[in-house]
């Protein structure tokens, strides 16, 4: 087992070999106006040459690459250059990411706890009444694309209970508005997961094993059926949870909260090199580090799995 | 040696005394001789079309998709009708902006004094031509690299290790290259939504087919040397159409949500081009007024019936072609 996780992490370090170069050189074939936005028409050449030279963009692309990694292997992800100039790219992090990490954890656990018993409920009323309501919203959340619903919320929602249109960090209860819109994709999928693997689990032979025992209709749902149908879930749990960090576009500029959820699309944008490299390498490995706990979260769920012998489906 | 060899080489010893070749010879693949082994009068299609008929909410949403796909290719052609760009003007010389919906405008005109029933039509022909496109490419190329990443065990890793990085590098990256690269329009929307687009799909279709790649049938056509791409067409995805034609038809509202994403973060369609992503930016912009809040009410509407009319359909259509469901 410990090989095997060795062996996982060596090959994710061939992968963020890999990614972290190819965004490297992806940036640098942007074309160089992108680095000035709209005062590049009114700056003179010899200004334009002098700032890229600051920018250390002048180099050849070899000699900037091998200063990018040199940086990288002292724990330093540089200076951001165009998004806010001249700022620690690891300060810009540390102010962001705690708003974008507190919204998207809560959002997570609102989804799984009410996603989870939603599903469970559906697959035991399967064809009723709450059945046909759960499966109205799964396709509503599913279909309608986040950013219709989003503003709807943000609209009538504040109206209808009086609450802040925008996020105010001294009056908690400005955030209710954007965790449960963050939350409502969340629990269709979850709701819709675990239904269709509970009505799986529905005519096992172990559950009718157990209600032949004897068993309550509450331990076979919670301590048997519930058990067996999270464990396909459980893997991608772990880099949800890690990728709260990125924070979500919408929401964070729809109510305005200084997160994340913007930071890598306006430094794509206005091309600010290193912090793109920053946030990408961040990322990424969050992103593999998390499959990988997923993998290894699915083998503690369910002891039969076996990861050294080729399980192949990647999810 | 194996034991197998060993077995191999016994047997063909075996043949050899009792006469050698002549004893078998070997029949060339003849397809109308495999059909001949029994006669069924079971159609797929046909009873996939019936277990889908049976369905009243995907067949009332069907109609409604199908009637929407023609009023917008009529529209403009129906008397009386606007130009989606055109500008109007008040008697007193003024721009006729944010005029509430009445018989003249039947949806009211925008911020700018275009006529809105019109843009709207104008738009969902651009976005259900997008989303029809794009999943039509998706699928295509998704369908083709997942089933070889997933049969063909020597391009397991090369495809594994070039999934994980393409799919950690920015979309938006890439879309922000493709739009200096090229002038903005319908046909580079299409083009940058799917460079990156037929990934999830492509490894979809890699865990659908290592599932089922080592069943008894597929180990019986293998030994009997059926070449690959034989397997692959007639063996792997047959099986595996309820599924993929789910994921096809998702394909669809997710390209169209898509777009809106895409106006909404700024690299979308140029607004001369209207679009569905395109009138509900505009819509937002001027939500906060009550009073012109219905410009962003009808374009979300519209997108929302087909969004969920192609979400329901496809369900439907997935339901009906699993062979499970038919008798």
């Amino acid at each position: 087992m410990l090989k095997y996780i060795g062996k996982r992490l060596l090959q994710s370090l061939l992968t963020l070999f890999i990614i972290v170069n190819v965004v490297f050189f992806l940036m640098r074939l942007m074309p160089e106006e992108g680095y000035f936005g709209e005062e590049y028409d009114k700056m003179e050449p010899a200004q334009i040459e002098a700032a890229l030279e600051a920018m250390g963009l002048r180099d050849p692309i070899p000699v900037q690459l091998v200063r990018y990694y040199h940086q990288l292997l002292h724990f330093d992800f540089g200076k951001s250059i165009t998004v806010r100039p001249k700022v620690n790219i690891s300060r810009i992090i540390q102010q962001k990411a705690p708003y974008s990490i507190r919204f998207g954890l809560a959002s997570v656990l609102l989804s799984l706890v009410v996603g989870i018993p939603m599903g469970t409920i559906m697959a035991l009323k399967k064809g009723k009444a709450a059945d046909k309501i759960g499966n109205g919203y799964i396709v509503i959340i599913n279909a309608v694309p986040a950013a219709v619903y989003y503003l709807f919320i943000q609209l009538y929602g504040s109206g209808m209970f009086n609450l802040d249109i925008l996020y105010n960090e001294r009056k908690a209860i400005s955030a209710l508005l954007p965790i449960i819109s963050m939350s409502l994709g969340g629990t269709a999928s979850y709701a819709m997961w675990t239904r269709r693997y509970v009505v799986d689990q529905l005519n096992k032979d172990y559950v009718k094993f157990a209600r032949a025992k004897g068993l309550s209709e509450r331990k076979i749902t919670f301590g048997h059926m519930l058990r067996n149908a999270l464990v396909p879930m459980a893997q991608n749990l772990p880099a949800n949870i890690l990728l709260t960090i990125s924070g979500s576009i919408y929401i964070e500029s729809l109510y305005s909260i200084p997160g994340m959820g913007n930071l890598l699309l306006s430094a794509i944008s206005r091309q600010d090199n290193p912090l793109v490299q920053a946030l990408v390498l961040i990322y990424s490995s969050l992103g593999i580090f998390g499959l990988l706990l997923g993998d290894l979260l699915m083998v503690v769920c369910d002891p039969r799995i076996k990861l050294v012998r080729g399980n192949e489906a990647l999810t | 040696m194996k034991k197998v060899d060993h077995l191999e080489k016994s047997i063909e010893e075996q043949i050899a005394s009792l006469g050698g070749d002549a004893l078998f010879t070997r029949e060339g693949f003849d397809p109308t001789m495999a059909e001949m082994g029994g006669y069924s009068d079971y159609s797929y299609w046909r009873s996939t079309f019936k277990a889908f008929l049976n369905n009243r909410l995907a067949l009332v949403c069907l109609i409604i998709l199908v009637v929407l796909l023609l009023f917008t290719l009529i529209q403009p052609f129906l008397p009386g009708q606007h130009t989606a760009t055109e500008i109007f003007w008040r008697d007193d010389g003024r721009v006729d902006a944010n005029h509430a919906p009445d018989s003249q405008f039947i949806f009211g005109t925008n911020a700018i004094g275009q006529d809105l029933w019109a843009r709207i039509w104008n738009g969902t022909r651009t976005s259900l031509l997008i989303g029809v496109c794009v999943a039509a490419c998706n699928a295509l190329l998704g369908i083709l690299v997942g089933a070889l990443w997933g049969y063909v065990s020597s391009l397991d890793r090369l495809l594994t290790e070039v999934y994980n990085v393409v799919h950690n590098i920015p979309r938006n990256i890439i879309l922000i290259l493709v739009s200096y690269l090229t002038r903005p329009g319908i046909g580079t929307i299409i083009f940058a939504m799917c460079v990156t687009g037929w990934l999830p799909m492509a490894r979809f279709i890699r865990n659908q087919i290592v599932t089922i790649r080592d069943l008894e049938y597929n180990l019986a056509s293998r030994c009997l040397g059926t070449p690959t791409s034989r397997i692959i067409f007639k063996n792997l995805l047959p099986y595996l159409v309820s599924v993929i034609t789910l994921r096809v038809a998702l394909a669809i509202p997710q390209a169209i949500g898509s777009e809106v994403f895409l106006t909404y973060i700024g690299l979308g369609l140029p607004v001369t081009i209207p679009s569905l992503g395109n009138l509900i930016n505009e819509g937002r912009a001027v939500m906060m007024a009550a009073s012109s809040r219905y410009q962003l009410l009808f374009p979300a509407l519209v997108l929302s019936v087909i969004t969920i009319s192609f979400y329901i359909i496809g369900n439907a259509f997935a339901d009906a072609a699993d062979p499970k469901n038919h008798v």
